[in-house]
């Protein structure tokens, strides 16, 4: 099983012999295979809950534990797909895709099979050989998924990956990430600041206050897509226009607006 | 005022240079033959060149310029190499291993003030005027430059590449060889032409004093026999050689940039 819990966790930045407390007291659990999205203010530390499941950082006082295991450092069962893509400049399509698996010590006749298979996947075939920078935003993130996805990890973690793409390149990723989710399911924690895109995706979305950063509320998607049906419906434009869909978008919608400092929007 | 640099062009700026080597050969000319300096303490450019033609033709002190020159390139690529590769895989090492840092760091910053022509009263006694102690000398000139950059390199890393080659499970060494030295290329070739420049400096310099070939000794029995136009001919051929070590590590910069195209 592998969930991950925060547990009263809180993170307190010093700069200047001050203290900045950036989050204060969350405590949530990502259940086995559940997709859950963070939203909040910009500057409410819902990047440093993502990145303490990662462990790039750690928090002041308080546990994260993925799998029932405190986490201590970064690794390859928690794989990460970055907002900049961070792929490696020098390597080709293949070998970023690659290079997790080489360094898990997978053997080179199943490497082969599991990358060609996660590029057809993701629909880049034919940019086998090519570099990032010859390659669209869009495509750059396909091989940034890619490279999360293709090592099968225990959970996925996304720091908004869509944020950098364009409106329709990122409406169809969004359709395939549903599409992958679907047919792969993973524990997944997905932070964004687009509340139609936490409610499309997720199967619950995590409102939080603005800084220091605590949960407002939790909104259960799931058991509104299964009543209503939403995954008989194609296009995400079809599932937006369903009045289940606008009510949730517009409730989480408006406890985000109160937490909007009174001169910032 | 400001039109001089955007208005004069390439041709005009060639055309500036060739003046002023032209204006400086004359006034050296004119300098030696007015004879206010002895002929043979100051020849003319037209001396020099002879004097450099002829050295290449016949041997002088055992061997031809050629040979000379070759004796010299030989411990220069025997130094150089050896500094690039211990220098720039130590930099990227410490880049990475705090603690490998913490324990170069200060003998190194101590060790480096040391002249590479301070090394050579040492460098002879331990390894000799053959091929050893040049090679030690022009090791201590091109070290520090090839060290420093490739660490330079290393500490200013993408720190979101680090990350995502960390979240990938890579092995401490393997992020050095794997995301540090790739994203390290352009500083370490500067470094190691700056490296290469010093290191050319240094080995000419410490064949002035050990060594029994090269184009410093070559030099040196010059001075000894009082032949100003040896000398003047053995610089000049230094100049040439440095100047053409330069040119091929530049291509070789501007090959790797295009390269590596917009990808940083």
């Amino acid at each position: 099983m592998s969930n991950i819990v925060f547990d009263a966790v809180t993170r307190v930045f010093r700069r200047d012999g001050k203290d900045f407390p950036t989050l204060d007291g969350i405590s949530l659990e990502v259940r086995d295979r559940e997709f859950v999205a963070i939203v909040g203010p910009s500057g409410c530390g819902k990047t440093t809950c993502l990145r303490m499941a990662a462990g790039l950082e750690f928090p002041t006082s308080g546990r994260v534990s993925v799998g029932g295991k405190e986490v201590t450092e970064p690794g390859p069962d928690r794989a990460v797909v970055f907002q900049q893509f961070a792929l490696f400049p020098w390597k080709t399509v293949w070998d970023n895709i690659d290079f997790g698996l080489r360094n898990k010590g997978v053997l080179e006749a199943e490497r082969r099979r599991r990358v060609g298979d996660i590029i057809t996947l993701m629909g880049l075939e034919g940019y086998e050989s090519a570099f990032p920078h010859q390659l669209s935003g869009g495509m750059q993130q396909r091989v940034a998924i890619a490279r999360a996805y293709v090592l099968d990890p225990d959970v996925l973690l996304m720091d908004e990956p869509f944020g950098a793409l364009d409106a329709q390149t990122r409406t169809v990723m969004q359709e395939e990430l549903v599409r992958l989710a679907r047919k792969n399911p993973r524990t997944v924690l997905f932070i964004t600041h687009a509340v139609e895109e936490a409610v499309y995706l997720s199967d619950r979305v995590v409102v939080m206050s603005r800084r220091p950063g605590t949960i407002r509320e939790v909104i259960d998607v799931a058991s509104v897509r299964q009543s209503e049906n939403w995954d008989r419906l194609e296009r995400i434009e079809e599932v937006m226009d369903q009045d289940s869909f606008v009510h949730l978008r517009t409730r989480i919608w408006k406890l985000l607006r109160e937490q909007q400092a009174p001169n910032d929007h | 005022m400001a039109t001089l640099t955007t208005r004069t062009t390439t041709s005009g700026l060639i055309a500036l240079g060739l003046a002023g080597a032209v204006a400086f050969l004359a006034l050296w000319t004119l300098l030696a033959l007015s004879g206010v300096v002895q002929k043979q303490f100051l020849p003319t450019p037209l001396g020099v060149l002879q004097r450099f033609v002829e050295l290449t033709q016949s041997p002088f002190v055992g061997h031809t310029l050629q040979q000379h020159l070759l004796s010299s390139l030989g411990r220069f690529g025997m130094g150089f190499g050896l500094a690039a590769v211990i220098g720039v895989s130590l930099g990227l090492a410490m880049g990475w291993f705090r603690w490998l840092d913490e324990i170069v760091t200060p003998f190194f910053d101590a060790v480096r003030f040391i002249a590479p022509i301070a090394w050579v009263p040492f460098a002879a006694l331990w390894f000799g005027t053959g091929i050893g102690g040049p090679t030690l000398i022009i090791f201590a000139g091109a070290f520090p430059p090839a060290l420093i950059n490739a660490y330079r390199g290393a500490k200013f890393v993408d720190v979101r590449l680090l990350e995502a080659a960390r979240m990938l499970g890579t092995p401490g060494w393997k992020i050095v060889t794997h995301v540090l030295l790739p994203a390290s290329v352009p500083s370490i070739v500067a470094g190691l032409r700056i490296s290469a420049g010093l290191g050319w400096q240094s080995l000419v310099g410490a064949e002035l004093i050990v060594a029994s070939s090269g184009i410093g000794y070559l030099m040196v029995k010059g001075q000894a026999s009082i032949s100003t136009a040896t000398v003047m001919a053995g610089m000049v051929a230094i100049g040439l050689v440095g100047v053409l070590i330069d040119v091929i590590l530049r291509r070789v910069e501007a090959g790797i940039h295009r390269r590596r195209g917009r990808g940083e």
